[in-house]
């Protein structure tokens, strides 16, 4: 007699989604993006078979990654709304599963990359999980107010791995793709706790504005604007830029410093009249910003052999 | 005694095992292509130990 007939069933079991979920898919949908911009814009041409293969390794090596960070942050998620719906939070998946899938995705990973592309970008790959899951999730994010401004350059690599991939070496163009995204990074997610209140405080999470509060927060964003508005655009002229990257750069440069402008401007007592309208406004800019940027490049990238990208 | 027909965590579980199947299969026919790519691209002829340009170590700018 079957012994599953009396096997008490746990109440809810995990279904492939969940697993999926773990992976962080919105975030491996802007590392699929980049990674591939990163591969497109180099100098060497990839078979398109290697380069799908490399592209998904880097992919499932994010999202092991993203396993891992849910895995060891399982406690401040189930406390903060933007997260308490995660598969460990919300019981559908064990943290055990959730460590178990991270470490054999990773090692998988990271071996079939150094398959399909070469050593350098699996040991690119390596660094990246190992920044992200141990560096920043395990240290950073819970012991400094600067977690996101240095925990960025985790987000910030998949465009220097899909570079490496091609050339099978570093280049200043790879570099600054790099640096779009790590200067990207902190006014995204400042503007997202500025309105995401009492998220990171009810975690004890030490965002900017837990640490140094909100009028210091509205001044770090306004200052990492400029700074990635001048980087933008100086990278217009450079090898991976060009007249249609440039057009794109400075009409989203100048929204994006004028956005972070009206955030500097105001105060938590203007914020609340119109429920963060400006500061949502931003943050949803962001997000069209760095696939844009992305796009602009891949354009001048796939122009180039036609004569057509670049100076 | 027949078997029973399909005890109640046996659907639920057929749609993982269904997903994860097909999953692998995927991954079995990626390694199979890659294979071949990669046969069809590297040029015996030439000495153990060195590699194709197109394997990415030519090209770096730096």
């Amino acid at each position: 007699m079957s012994d599953i007939a009396n096997t008490p069933a746990r109440e809810y079991e995990a279904q492939l989604g969940d697993y999926f979920a773990l992976l962080k898919p919105r975030v491996m949908q802007l590392v699929v993006f980049t990674a591939l911009v990163g591969m497109l814009a180099a100098p060497v041409s990839v078979h398109p078979v290697i380069g799908f293969a490399s592209i998904l390794f880097v992919a499932i090596g994010a999202g092991a990654s993203g396993a891992l960070n849910m895995w060891w942050d399982a406690d401040i998620d189930a406390v903060m709304k933007r997260t308490v719906k995660r598969p460990i939070p919300a019981g559908k998946v064990q943290p055990g599963e959730a460590l178990a899938l991270g470490v054999a995705l990773s090692g998988m990973a990271v071996m079939m990359l150094a398959l399909s592309a070469n050593l350098l970008a699996a040991g690119m790959l390596l660094f990246t999980i190992l920044f992200y899951a141990v560096f920043y999730t395990m240290w950073l994010k819970r012991a400094t107010p600067q977690n996101i401004v240095i925990g960025g350059a985790a987000g910030a690599f998949p465009p220097v791995i899909g570079w490496i991939i091609a050339t099978g070496s570093f280049s200043v163009e790879a570099w600054l793709m790099f640096a779009l995204i790590f200067m990207w990074t902190p006014p995204h997610f400042w503007a997202l706790a500025l309105f995401m209140r009492s998220d990171y405080d009810d975690a004890n999470v030490p965002m900017l504005t837990v640490t140094h509060g909100r009028p210091a927060t509205r001044r770090h964003i306004l200052a990492y604007t400029a700074l990635l508005f001048v980087l933008a655009i100086g990278t217009g002229f450079t090898a991976i830029g060009g007249y249609v990257y440039l057009a794109f750069a400075v009409v989203l440069n100048v929204m994006f410093l004028l956005g972070a402008y009206r955030i500097w401007q105001r105060d938590e007592v203007m914020a609340e009249a119109d429920n963060y309208a400006v500061e949502r406004k931003f943050f949803r800019l962001s997000l069209f910003y760095l696939f844009l940027h992305f796009g602009a490049i891949l354009i001048e990238a796939t122009l180039r052999p036609y004569g057509l990208g670049g100076w | 005694m027949a078997l029973r027909a399909e005890h109640e965590i046996h659907t639920r579980r057929k749609g993982r095992n269904v997903g994860v199947g097909l999953m692998l299969g995927g991954f079995v026919l990626l390694i199979m292509v890659l294979t071949f790519v990669k046969i069809t691209q590297t040029d015996f002829a030439r000495s153990p130990g060195t590699t194709t340009p197109a394997a990415g170590t030519a090209g770096g700018t730096d």
